[in-house]
């Protein structure tokens, strides 16, 4: 993992520093609440329905179990005993007061994290793999040049007032856990004909009101350039993206209102008339950083593990669960230990202080210090021993973290929605409950298989329903909470934006009418087919149908 | 409403005589400054294509914060001390904050049309940080070059 040098804690402890003023002049009301907005912004401060809420960056994911133990020690001493994993790779404390924030990003800084640019019109926290490091299909290490552009966007002089916020996610696997084609920018490594790897230049995608699958606007950078790349799109946009209307103010926009080529040719212009060596960092720079993410001293394990299969065929449960939560590791003998922050009937993505210690002391019992946090709202462990793994599994449940539904239909994504947020329409988190206690409680997640299901509570999108396989978006019908269903999107390097199917549904009536897609599914897939691929070959009409009822039962 | 000058890392009220300002208009329809001192105004949605030749006739370069959150005359800043070279003054006018003070000195702002009274909080802001990540319009060393220096003084 990263470690922050002399450098990097000056930067953060003298961005608190200035927070901290600009707290004393808001609260002195020597500035006006609109002219501290933007400032606490940057710094993950948002206003929301009944409090403040700070938004604090987990960088690419990573953490470490001092990192998390601190997480708790805030969720307890300076909120209600919790916090919310967004779709970010954000953790969100719901109850802050105001005069405690600046104390709060202190306690962070202590262990090397912050809450900067969170939030505002500037570029966010960059996102990556959860399995970096770790995945069995990744070309490298992609979170190397993730803290390279952690640094160089950190208070960036020429991006930090742009027309719209920024999000930058980075993957380095074929199989794309990072949603890089609904990024602002999505960087995928790769390796060309030569052997070399570099970046693939994604432009564009994003979800929000106006969905839009990304654009490839180079199909090979190499990877030394990255940052001066990244300049010359950040200028062309800065300069040139719409500013007279918030919801046209994406880059997304720019790109398709120009035309995904001639804003390639744009940024070529820009980044050829640049100084290249001015931006891009040294190459000693570069191997600096990435020797922080030498790989943890792994053991030489036999692939197979037989501690691990004489607990599978004694332990039903946990054969079940290993089934389900663990992914694939690159080194023989250990596997990625998923853990769902979905138990069926709890609100997505939250997790209490105790479970946060909980996870940490596996962390660091079982996984070289090392958590991460997933975009799906869920925690795993990158480099567990399969020999481990059976006792990894009893303290998680014991901790109330056993859940077996990594990528099943009751691991949904949702956002806070109207129980919290001020932008919601609906409520998203109940919905959320309902649907994930009906599809667990019947024991037919198994049956069903990889199920993406994805809820917002407004056509923000914080839940990303564009790009679930079944995506419910609230809505707001004469001050009544509505539910409007997609179907068949998906984030992944299939990437592809959800159709709306037809009229809205009451709360009511949508847990239902979701179980009658899935039953229809259930009905008429092949053999081995998956949820969205026989959406994709039955099509809009016939799931329509089932959606409404008035489906014919086979 | 004075011009504050940003030089050597100290913030003074302008002594010099105040220039006569073209706008980007009155350029277009033909003005051309001779003698004396000049600035030219920009929106700051001017392509600054259209003025780089022409860029040596002026003392200082005015850009514009219709809003203080418009940052697109940060990037036109950056431009014109990167791409054009121009060594003159370049002055911030419209809702400039203190909070925005020191993007725009690193942006390549030397100047600010502020209130008098906000000196103060303006000098809090341009020395609120003593390390910077990235290399700018500004002489500040990013941290990868002090971590650089800092080894070759250790080896």
């Amino acid at each position: 993992m990263y470690r922050y040098d002399e450098f990097d804690e000056t930067i953060v402890r003298e961005r608190i520093a200035e927070f901290r003023g600009q707290v004393a002049r808001r609260l002195s009301g020597a500035l006006t609440e609109d002219q501290f907005k933007p400032l606490r912004l940057m710094n993950g401060l948002y206003l929301q329905l009944h409090a403040y809420m700070l938004r604090v960056a987990i960088p690419y994911g990573t953490l470490s179990s001092r990192q998390m133990r601190r997480l708790a020690h805030i969720a307890r001493k300076y909120d209600k005993g919790y916090g919310h994993m967004t779709t970010r790779q954000n953790i969100q404390f719901n109850w802050p007061a105001l005069v405690d924030v600046p104390d709060i990003l202190e306690e962070l800084a202590d262990v090397e994290m912050h809450a900067i640019q969170t939030s505002g019109n500037c570029i966010r926290n960059v996102t990556s793999d959860q399995y970096a490091g770790a995945a069995a299909d990744e070309i490298e290490d992609p979170r190397p040049w993730c803290e390279i552009i952690r640094q160089w966007s950190t208070l960036h002089p020429e991006f930090s007032y742009l027309p719209r916020k920024f999000k930058i996610a980075v993957t380095a696997s074929a199989h794309d856990r990072a949603a890089v084609r609904v990024h602002d920018i999505g960087l995928r490594l790769h390796r060309n004909a030569e052997g070399k790897t570099g970046f693939e230049v994604i432009v564009g995608g994003g979800l929000g009101r106006t969905p839009m699958i990304g654009r490839t606007i180079r199909e090979f950078l190499p990877k030394e350039h990255l940052l001066s790349y990244l300049e010359a799109i950040m200028r062309v946009y800065n300069l040139h993206g719409r500013r007279d209307n918030i919801y046209k103010a994406r880059i997304k926009i720019l790109v398709h209102s120009e035309g995904a080529e001639s804003f390639r040719r744009a940024v070529e212009d820009e980044w050829s008339g640049s100084d290249k060596a001015a931006v891009d960092p040294p190459r000693e720079e570069i191997e600096r950083i990435r020797r922080y993410f030498a790989p943890p001293p792994f053991e030489k394990l036999e692939p197979e593990s037989a501690a691990f299969d004489k607990a599978r065929a004694a332990d039903a449960e946990f054969a079940r669960w290993a089934r389900v939560n663990a992914a694939p590791h690159k080194v023989p003998g250990y596997v990625i230990a998923n853990i769902s922050l979905k138990t069926p009937g709890a609100p997505p993505g939250d997790i209490s202080a105790a479970q946060m210690e909980a996870v940490a002391d596996l962390a660091e019992r079982y996984s070289f210090d090392e958590l991460r946090v997933t975009h799906e709202q869920n925690l795993c462990l990158p480099h567990v021993k399969k020999d481990d793994l059976y006792d990894v599994y009893r303290a998680l449940k014991a901790a109330g973290l056993g859940a077996a539904n990594i990528g099943l239909a009751s691991d949904i994504v949702a956002c806070p929605g109207l129980d919290y947020c001020d932008l919601a329409n609906a409520r998203s988190i109940p919905i959320a409950q309902r649907l994930a206690e009906r599809f667990a409680f019947s024991g037919e997640e198994d049956d069903i298989g990889d199920l993406r299901i994805k809820i917002s509570g407004c056509i923000n999108a914080c839940g990303h329903h564009h790009v679930g396989h079944i995506g419910v978006l609230g809505v707001d019908k004469k001050g009544e909470e509505f539910y409007q269903v997609t179907l068949g999107g998906s984030p992944g390097e299939d990437a592809a934006l959800g159709e709306i199917v037809g009229r809205g549904l009451s709360a009511d009536e949508v847990v239902d009418a979701v179980g009658r897609l899935v039953d229809f599914y259930k009905d008429h897939r092949r053999e081995g087919e998956r949820f969205l691929d026989a959406y994709r070959r039955i099509g809009l009409e016939r799931f329509k149908e089932a959606l409404y009822g008035d489906a014919e039962i086979h | 409403m004075a011009t504050l000058k940003f030089t050597d890392g100290e913030l003074a009220p302008c002594r010099e005589d105040r220039a006569t300002e073209i706008t980007l208009a009155e350029w277009r329809e033909g003005a051309r400054p001779e003698a004396g001192r000049f600035a030219l105004a920009l929106p700051n949605d001017a392509a600054l294509d259209e003025v780089a030749h022409a860029l040596a006739r002026f003392d200082a370069i005015i850009l514009h914060f219709p809003t203080f959150k418009d940052g697109r005359a940060l990037s036109q800043a950056r431009l014109l001390r990167a791409r054009y070279g121009f060594a003159g003054e370049i002055r911030a006018r419209g809702e400039v904050l203190p909070d925005q003070a020191f993007f725009m000195a690193r942006a390549g702002f030397d100047a600010f049309e502020i209130d008098c009274e906000a000196i103060e909080s303006f000098r809090t802001a341009l020395s609120a940080f003593s390390c910077v990540y990235q290399r700018s319009s500004d002489d500040r060393a990013p941290v990868y070059a002090r971590r650089a220096a800092t080894r070759a003084a250790a080896a």
